[in-house]
């Protein structure tokens, strides 16, 4: 069943502005915190067990703690890159709530010493962008933002900086190069952002959707917040699911809820044929099998091990009318193309991956070719700046070992086991 | 020869005081220039920019080369960008994006003879709930048919 806490109010259109967020409670949150120690806004994340919504699943609370006292600026920057293919739950947030997630940036804002942060959007949700800048004003004129906010005697600057089409901007550290005005390429860690960050200064790197959970758990409490979800996975998450059912869109569950519950309940089943497989996360997490699909519940431990990931959240269902070697190649094409170059065995390593699947659906490839691709997946992990070259190398190492077979027929007769002869396009 | 405009400049002069370094202003003035060359960047706007900036031109080029968004040669009236990643893919935007460059004659990433269109293949676009989608221009069309695509494409001139 969905819980909405995070999307009570998404179906209100007039949600969207000052007055009709206020008129369901927005900025009372707000209000409470000023009332709190920014410490104790800290110790209630932390105790809440919100983790990261942006794909790594890191603790809020323990992140907002590495920040050194060392009296030098801090910031906030919130993630709304949302570049994961799959994921459109970040946008609905923001066109929806602006003001929600301009409320919870403030807050966290408070709670970690913040006086300045950026909304780093990507170049391509203009609409979003423009819904963000509106309400941002709305909120100067309210005295929402700028000096002494509310009279607490905080101040607070927020602003949008949008991308420019780069998916390696949503890595945090390649976020902040894009932010100082260079190249989006990541930084080695460490130093982690939390200790050297942008401008070299500490920065709290949070997504759209971490910053807006930050408001039921001031507002009700961290144990309030716990009665959804898992020990481990506490609260609700939106899930964002597409591809093979009925009724695709952004879906608010608690953590923990079943997968097939999922897609058979509030997505209304199953389109076009039979349940073949997901992508529970987002295409860097590697797929599951039907099978695997009727045991997963959407929780962090679950999925990891099940050897996936949670990640952002971001569902595709397929039916059995679909090809693995196609998916692979639409994934792999995606990675080869975004990745930043900077490292060798993912600049090299998906350009591989790439050209090896290619080969499998233009009749150029051999069979040992399979084991090939999983060699050069392995290569590719751990070993880079950033985890780019990761989320290229695992969705290989699901989907060949799970789908052998389908690229064995393609191989030795040429065409596709599943599709046929008609080759779609994919050739491309 | 090319000539920043005067809103352009003022656009401009406004967003290097805006951020913590000038050189976060690169972005959104490559965004301006680009909306006053009808939707691409040349070398010419570059220097024109790094001029008005005071920011040498290979620091600029090197932003501008990295992000996809910014055109680096002409494109049509109408930049028709198909998403091809997962979910669209597996609505069928690939045969789409085949049978718009058929019925226009077209190029991948070419402009078309007419000046109308540019056609393109990007990555998601975050909108898979309605693939399969496009975008053209600044603007997001979704849950498209293959009769409502090409509808679209003929109402625009
Ligand atoms: C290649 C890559 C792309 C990423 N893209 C995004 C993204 O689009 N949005 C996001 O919130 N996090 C993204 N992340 C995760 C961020 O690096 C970072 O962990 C996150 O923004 C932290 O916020 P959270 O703790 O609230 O999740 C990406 C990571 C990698 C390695
Ligand atoms: S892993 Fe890939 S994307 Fe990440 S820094 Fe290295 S080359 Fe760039």
């Amino acid at each position: 069943m969905e819980v909405k806490i995070l999307t009570e109010h998404y179906s209100d259109d007039n949600y969207r502005s000052l007055d009709g967020y206020k008129a369901k409670g927005g900025y009372e949150t707000l209000k409470k915190a000023f009332s709190m120690k920014p410490e104790d806004i800290v110790a209630e994340v932390k105790a809440s067990g919100l983790r990261g919504r942006g794909g790594a699943g890191f603790p809020t609370g323990v992140k907002w703690g590495f920040l050194p006292n060392n009296g030098e600026p801090r910031y906030l920057l919130c993630n709304a890159d949302e570049g994961e293919p799959c994921t459109f739950k970040d946008r609905m947030m923001m066109e929806k709530a602006p003001h929600q997630l301009i409320e919870g940036m403030i807050i966290s804002a408070f709670a970690i010493g913040s006086h300045k942060s950026y909304i780093y959007i990507r170049g391509e949700y203009v609409y979003a962008a423009k819904v963000l800048e509106k309400a941002i004003k709305e909120a100067y004129d309210a005295g929402l933002l700028g000096k002494n906010i509310m009279g607490s005697g905080f101040d607070h600057d927020l602003d949008v900086y949008r991308g420019a089409g780069a998916y390696i901007c949503g890595e945090e550290t390649g976020m902040i190069s894009s932010l100082e005005g260079k190249k989006g390429q990541p930084k080695l860690k460490p130093p982690f952002p939390a200790v050297q960050g942008y401008l070299a200064k500490p920065t709290i790197v949070n997504n759209v959707e971490t910053l807006a959970a930050v408001i039921p758990i001031i507002r009700d409490g961290a144990a309030a917040y716990r009665k959804n979800g898992t020990e481990k996975s506490a609260g609700t998450k939106l899930f964002s699911v597409a591809g093979d059912v009925n009724k695709p869109g952004n879906y608010e569950v608690p953590l923990g809820y079943k997968m097939i519950d999922l897609i058979n309940n509030e997505c209304g089943g199953v389109k076009g044929g039979k349940l073949k497989a997901a992508i529970p996360g987002g295409t860097s997490a590697p797929i599951i099998t039907a099978e695997e699909i009727e045991k997963a519940t959407l929780d962090y431990e679950c999925l990891a091990e099940m050897g996936t990931m949670l990640g952002s959240g971001s569902i595709v269902i397929m039916n059995d009318t679909r090809c693995m070697v196609d998916m692979m190649k639409v994934i792999s094409h995606f990675y080869h193309h975004e990745s930043c170059g900077q490292c060798t065995p993912c600049r090299e390593g998906t350009g591989w991956l790439h050209k090896l699947v290619t080969s499998v659906i233009t009749g150029q490839a051999k069979l040992t070719d399979i084991d090939l691709l999983c060699e050069v997946a392995n290569k590719m992990k751990g070993r880079t700046i950033c985890a780019l070259s990761d989320a290229a190398a695992l969705p290989v190492l699901g989907i060949v070992p799970k789908f052998r077979d389908e690229f064995e027929f393609y191989i030795k007769e040429g065409y596709s086991k599943v599709r046929g002869k008609s080759h779609g396009q994919m050739h491309h | 020869m090319f000539e920043l405009s005067n809103e352009t400049k003022e656009f401009i002069k406004k967003e290097l005081g805006r951020y913590e370094t000038k050189e976060s202003a690169i972005i959104p003035s490559l965004y301006k220039v680009q909306e006053q060359n009808d939707g691409w960047v040349s070398d010419e706007a570059i220097h024109a920019m790094s001029e008005i900036m005071d920011i040498p031109v290979a620091r600029i080029n090197e932003v501008f080369h990295f992000y996809t968004m910014f055109n680096k040669k002409p494109v049509g009236k109408y930049h028709v960008q198909v998403c091809c990643n997962v979910a669209c893919c597996m609505a069928g935007t690939r045969e789409l994006f085949e049978t718009f460059l058929d019925e226009h004659n077209a190029k991948e990433g070419e402009v078309t003879n007419d000046g109308r269109f540019t056609f393109t293949r990007v990555e998601c676009l975050g909108s898979c709930d309605t693939a399969p989608m496009m975008q053209i221009n600044e603007d997001y069309h979704e849950n498209l048919t293959p009769e409502s695509a090409r509808q679209l494409l003929k109402e625009l001139r």
